[in-house]
């Protein structure tokens, strides 16, 4: 870790370019993640959060530009390089995608049955102790389609946690839960960061949560930066969109009327056009 | 001529898209079998608990179904014969017959197509709806190398399985025919049993393995294949489920045919 710990930056991205297809869903965009940093993606639905979260993680090769890890180069690394890299990173999905096929133990435990040489009674303790952390202590034997969304969340984030990694992202953690939830997943993203100095990379659209988690936030629309800065910045920012966003104002014309329906109701429907391409009726 | 440079247009990507997915096929090919043989070197890599939980699966559960199948072929098989052997007054050459197919050609590939209905269709299905849950790409941020984490067990297992219920059904198919032989068509049990050791040889049991563990090896990579290529939702992981079914027996032919060609040719 030594060496790497000299980087100021824990994520630096560089003009990065990603497309499906002939659809530019990024487009140039650039920041850079201190450490122990919490960073907050805002932006409405469809606008390439989740899919800037996918090139981070290296789920996917972006179309251009370039992701920095800890300073080390992730879009040119070899896949091998990319699995050791991968290790000091967690995810929670925004679908949790635990796996079906095991129990909640399992799931948590399965990091570190692969990754380190623990034994099993160590895997046992370590399993319990990151399920109490977000609230599922004694679910340890429940299968992930015997809990609630909002359970399936948490324990997504007890998975992320196993390998006390170093940088974590978050897609949307607290979506689709109660307040009083949703409120304790936010107490737990700050402590995570205060105990562990840990890099957060929270995508939200729950503005009461980045209130409470965020060091600094940037806003995504189309595919490129609107507008970055710690939140009392960006609150004060005069762009129409963003004063727009905060304010909870409705677009003005159909189409990004739609657009915003979408991000009320979560944005799980993608039926309406992309908004790089509204003319592409897809 | 738009017609005809649509048309050439759209067989050069047909072609290319075929090209594209024996790429892709090598690949897996490739990382399977470096997963195979590197991960005994790197720790706790072999997941071999979860290999004897597929080998349970794949072969133990499948044994009922494959016993059944192959009995009833053994007995349908001495009843065609007869067909034909009756006339000539040859019923005791029926245990050549059903020996010598049973042995290299049909226990093998009986098994190979129950087992792909069974297990490769599962393979698929599985993998599929580990794609389409975002359950692949999680194991990817792990730093879990789906390949070595899924498809390594499942290869080891199939490759046991197969040859292990293969040599089952070759047993019960010839005592398919033995019983039909000697019940229904009344030839002599010592004389079935004498002709059945008689026809058989070394080789032709080696044909009968040989074809099986190439089997096992389709049935597999065409089931992992299909699953990693879902997209979408549930309507992927059928669709992808049925063409596995598919190409898996159609190539399980075509394999059939190479060795069986071989075997006849060459050994
Ligand atoms: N696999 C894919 N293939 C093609 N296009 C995709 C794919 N995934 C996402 N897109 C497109 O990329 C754009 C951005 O999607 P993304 O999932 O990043 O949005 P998001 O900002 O996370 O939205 P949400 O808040 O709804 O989760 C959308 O227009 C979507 O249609
Ligand atoms: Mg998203």
């Amino acid at each position: 870790m030594g060496m790497e710990q000299e980087n100021e930056y824990a994520i630096e991205v560089e003009d990065l370019v990603v497309r499906y297809g002939d659809q530019t869903v990024l487009d140039g965009v650039s920041f850079q993640i201190r450490r122990g940093e919490t960073f907050v993606i805002l932006g409405g639905s469809g606008h390439g959060k989740s899919t800037l979260l996918r090139n981070l993680v290296g789920l996917m090769r972006p179309f251009a530009g370039r992701i920095r890890i800890n300073g080390q180069d992730f879009t040119a690394m070899s896949d091998a390089g990319r699995m050791e890299v991968r290790k000091k990173i967690g995810m929670c999905f925004q679908g949790s995608a635990l796996f079906n096929s095991m129990s909640l133990a399992d799931n948590v435990a399965l990091p570190l049955r692969e990754h380190t040489k623990l034994k099993e009674s160590t895997i046992d303790i370590m399993t319990r102790i990151k399920l109490e952390l977000v609230g599922l202590g004694g679910y340890e034997d429940y299968l992930p389609a015997e809990l609630s969304g909002g359970m399936r969340k948490r324990a997504g984030l007890a998975r992320a946690m196993a390998m006390d990694p170093e940088i974590i992202f978050y897609d949307e953690p607290s979506a689709g839960l109660d307040p009083i939830v949703a409120a304790g997943i936010d107490m737990l993203i700050r402590k995570m960061q205060s105990t562990f100095n840990l890099t957060s990379v929270v995508v939200t659209h729950e503005m009461a949560s980045v209130k409470l988690i965020a060091d600094r936030v940037c806003m995504l629309r189309h595919g490129r930066i609107l507008a970055m800065g710690t939140l009392d910045e960006l609150a004060a920012s005069d762009n129409p969109f963003v004063r727009q966003f905060f304010e909870r104002r409705p677009d003005e014309d159909q189409e990004d009327r739609d657009d915003y329906l979408r991000a009320l109701t979560g944005g799980s429907e993608r039926t309406a056009p992309g908004p790089q391409e509204p003319e592409d009726g897809r | 001529m738009t017609a005809l440079t649509a048309l050439v247009g759209g067989a050069g990507r047909a072609a290319l898209n075929q090209l594209y997915g024996v790429a892709r096929v090598c690949v897996l090919i490739v990382d399977t079998l470096y997963w195979l043989v590197a991960a005994p070197f790197r720790g706790k890599g072999l997941r071999i608990r979860a290999a004897v939980e597929c080998f349970v699966e794949f072969g133990y559960h499948s044994m009922p179904i494959v016993g059944l199948i192959c009995f009833l072929i053994g007995a349908i098989m001495a009843m065609q014969a007869s067909y034909q052997l009756a006339r000539f007054g040859a019923t005791q050459y029926i245990a050549n017959l059903v020996g010598v197919a049973a042995v290299r050609e049909l226990a093998p590939l009986m098994t190979a197509i129950i087992l792909t209905g069974r297990s490769g269709s599962a393979i698929a299905a599985e993998i599929g709806t580990m794609k389409v849950a975002e359950e692949i790409d999680a194991l990817d941020v792990m730093g879990v190398n789906p390949t070595k984490f899924l498809v390594v067990p499942k290869f080891l297992a199939m490759v046991a399985a197969i040859p292990c219920v293969t040599v089952l059904a070759m047993f019960i198919m010839i005592l398919g025919g033995f019983v039909l032989s000697t019940m229904v068509l009344s030839v002599d049990v010592g004389l079935y049993i004498e002709n059945t050791a008689g026809a058989l040889q070394l080789k032709d049991f080696a044909t009968g393995m040989t074809k099986s563990v190439f089997f096992a090896i389709v049935i597999c990579w065409v089931g992992v294949y299909r699953g990693f290529q879902v997209e979408g939702g549930a309507e992927g992981v059928g669709k992808m489920t049925t063409s596995s079914v598919v190409t898996s027996i159609f190539f399980i032919i075509i394999v059939d045919l190479v060795f069986s060609a071989l075997f006849y040719f060459a050994v």
